[in-house]
């Protein structure tokens, strides 16, 4: 289990991680969903021990990562800077990680580099911006490390290397299961494959709950003006539009079958709102977020 | 293959259901593994695990243990009696509301089906 209690991470006067507290089980793949900058990738640091929180905690089966180095060897975090040294030939970067990680899988190494065409003569500094993510999707995947955390590895990868990636990660997990945290903003693509999604918005903790469920609680109601402004009241409404007397209004929570009905027998319509337009709502600027959480 | 409208596990039972009252699915034959079914479909297998639970619940299928799921023997019957008891207020009265709304009229109706025009 990894348990984050108020763990809070600031850059002098910044912010980035605001008091975050959240239990993640063992052996599930978490989107954590966040946009730019919401501190997904200060957090993701943290829970793998690359740096110590400002204050709260992290703890992974009740022991502090950090500097723990037990703890550290089950865990690989691939980011966007690949820890690599430029000079160095791709190839000479995936002999190191194989060296240093006792349960390394060279063989799934080998075929995912074929997978992706990469050119292990190639210096790391040389690799296109697609090239240098596969080369960290193989070092996540391969290291097969029991906490694996892939920080937007999908960076300048074209519609078929992400496929790519998403069928091999998915393949791998159902050989080898462990906790995957894929951390991403392209929500869409990789939503049926998230068993749980946790959501951040500058800082803090918007949303944690299994993904079907969340998919679940948007709907935009549509009708006339004075009826859908009756039907919203007391809800949580994430946007609204208008246009001459149709009105429309995207709420959160879900509704249950009485309100269906209700809405139904009323002539508004109901619509489904997509995992991705839910996301952009709960996390745009102008909504306030307290009347979520 | 499956999209927004509904949680997937609950997409997923549905088209199991539609398989076993097709009769592509029969009666006491496999299903797909949990695992096969997520690598198929591209899904985390604990959506798809979630699927097959709600349909031994509902005794659509049943479980061998340490071999699999199977298609229960009266599955299809009983969701035929459900999906006929749904049939006249879901797709009949639907189609009627639709009728009346653009101006078609029972008789016409009537008059199609008879003709046998399909």
């Amino acid at each position: 289990m990894i348990s984050l209690r108020d763990l809070t991470v600031r850059y002098g006067a910044t912010t980035a991680v605001d008091s975050i507290s959240v239990d993640l089980a063992p052996g599930k793949i978490y989107g954590l969903l966040g946009r730019n900058g919401s501190g997904k990738t200060s957090l993701l640091s943290v829970l793998s021990a690359y740096r110590k929180p400002s204050s709260g905690s992290v703890t992974i089966d009740g022991s502090d990562p950090f500097e723990n180095r037990e703890l550290m060897r089950d865990i690989v975090f691939v980011r966007d800077a690949l820890d690599a040294v430029e000079g160095d030939r791709a190839g000479t970067l995936l002999d190191l990680h194989a060296r240093m990680r006792p349960s390394w899988d060279a063989e799934l190494a080998a075929k995912l580099v074929a997978t992706f065409e990469l050119d292990l003569r190639k210096r790391v500094g040389a690799l296109s911006r697609g090239q240098r993510s596969s080369l960290g999707v193989v070092i996540g995947l391969a290291s097969r490390a029991p906490l694996t955390i892939l920080d937007e590895v999908y960076l300048g990868m074209d519609a078929a290397a992400r496929t790519a990636f998403y069928r091999e990660m998915l393949a791998d997990y159902l050989e080898h299961p462990r906790t995957i945290i894929l951390s991403t903003h392209l929500i869409q693509e990789v939503a049926d494959l998230l068993e749980e999604v946790v959501i951040i918005d500058r800082g803090r903790l918007v949303v944690h709950e299994d993904t079907d469920t969340f998919r679940s609680r948007g709907v935009a109601v549509t009708g006339p003006a004075d009826v859908v402004t009756v039907f919203a009241e007391g809800r949580t409404v994430l946007a609204e539009q208008s246009l001459g007397r149709t009105r429309q209004v995207t709420l959160y929570g879900g509704l249950d079958a009485d309100d269906r009905e209700r809405a139904e027998s009323a002539g508004l319509t109901l619509t489904p709102v997509g995992i991705q337009d839910l996301f952009v709502h709960l996390t745009s600027p102008e909504h306030n977020l307290e009347a979520v959480r | 293959m499956f999209d927004d409208r509904s949680p997937i596990y609950q997409q997923i039972a549905e088209s199991i259901k539609d398989d076993v009252l097709r009769g592509t699915l029969k009666e006491d034959d496999q299903v797909m593994s949990t695992n096969q079914y997520a690598a198929f479909f591209q899904i985390n297998p604990a959506t798809a695990a979630k699927g097959f639970a709600q349909l031994v619940e509902e005794g659509v299928l049943y479980k061998k243990r340490g071999i699999g799921m199977f298609v229960s023997p009266d599955a299809r019957a009983k969701l035929r009696g459900q999906r006929q008891e749904r049939f006249f207020t879901d797709v009949v009265d639907r189609m009627l509301d639709e009728a009346r709304v653009i101006g078609v009229s029972v008789e016409e109706i009537k008059k199609h089906i008879d003709g046998g025009n399909r």
